[in-house]
């Protein structure tokens, strides 16, 4: 496991993700860079991404959509903020209807970016998912965002724990 | 990034408020009606009742008829539904670092061929 450390500030509305590659950071800049590198990623093996749009510059845009086993698909966009290639990348991860146009009903988090070589062959990625706003932030937590997930869990844990007893 | 059913929002949403979590916890005993719920908190009647239809709707309780009244029960395979789609969410970014550690493991696609 190469994730060296998962932090969640519920007051700074943050979560910030720790992972070291034994690569270059040009190299791990790829991964966000080439969309048919990003395909490979960022979607889980059952629903993989097909990316259709991709441009990492300032203001740009990258458009994907995930299919399921049934063939469902479900679409999302990026709104590039800022691109530094390699170092750094800043975008807001949104929710797209059937037609890519934006769903306005789901909060957009800011996802930033940060890779940084630790020494020669090896570098740290941070990434770092902001939230605009605490209500966005308890939306996007309810929908499976840590803090408050582990809160909701912890409960329901002590839920079914306390239903077996009965 | 959606990973979920459609109803996942309905569920989450759902858990979303500090009150409907409370509601769930309490209503697992199933000993108390919309009536007596209310009276654990400062609001209307009608305020706990929209809380528990919005918890109904989701399936995480159900009301069942006991004499006169209605019981509000805590639903559990409603609870396990959602304790396995976040066990799934939490994995997603996990999962993402997994297959992004494959691929710059990968030799170079170079189209270098034997010199």
């Amino acid at each position: 496991m190469t994730v060296t450390a998962v932090l969640k500030d519920a007051d700074a509305l943050t979560m910030t993700l720790d992972a070291e590659f034994e690569a270059s950071p040009e190299r791990v800049w790829q991964l966000w860079a080439d969309p048919r590198q990003l395909e490979r990623w960022w979607g889980p093996p059952t629903y993989p991404a097909t990316v259709t749009s991709h441009d990492l510059r300032p203001g740009g845009r990258v458009e994907y959509h995930m299919t399921g086993p049934e063939g469902d698909q479900s679409r999302g966009y990026w709104e590039i903020v800022d691109a530094d290639a390699p170092y750094r990348l800043i975008f807001r991860d949104g929710f797209a209807n059937a037609d890519g146009t934006a769903n306005s009903d789901m909060p957009l988090n800011e996802a930033r970016v940060t890779i940084a070589e630790i020494r020669e062959g090896q570098t740290r990625m941070t990434i770092q998912s902001i939230f605009p706003d605490a209500a966005a932030m308890e939306q996007l937590i309810a929908m499976g965002m840590e803090e408050g997930l582990k809160q909701a869990v912890g409960q329901i844990d002590a839920i079914l724990a306390s239903d077996v007893r009965a | 990034m959606q990973i979920a059913p459609p109803d996942f929002d309905l569920v989450f949403g759902a858990l979303s408020d500090a009150t409907r979590r409370d509601i769930v916890r309490r209503a697992v005993d199933a000993e108390e009606g919309v009536a007596e719920l209310a009276s654990h908190y400062p609001m209307s009647f009608a305020a706990v009742q929209k809380h528990v239809a919005i918890l109904e709707r989701a399936g995480l309780v159900t009301k069942a008829r006991s004499g006169r009244r209605k019981i509000v029960r805590t639903n559990p395979e409603g609870l396990r539904v959602v304790r396995r789609l976040l066990d799934r969410y939490e994995q997603l970014w996990l999962g993402r670092i997994d297959r992004m550690t494959t691929l710059v493991a990968e030799p170079p696609n170079t189209k270098e061929t034997n010199r």
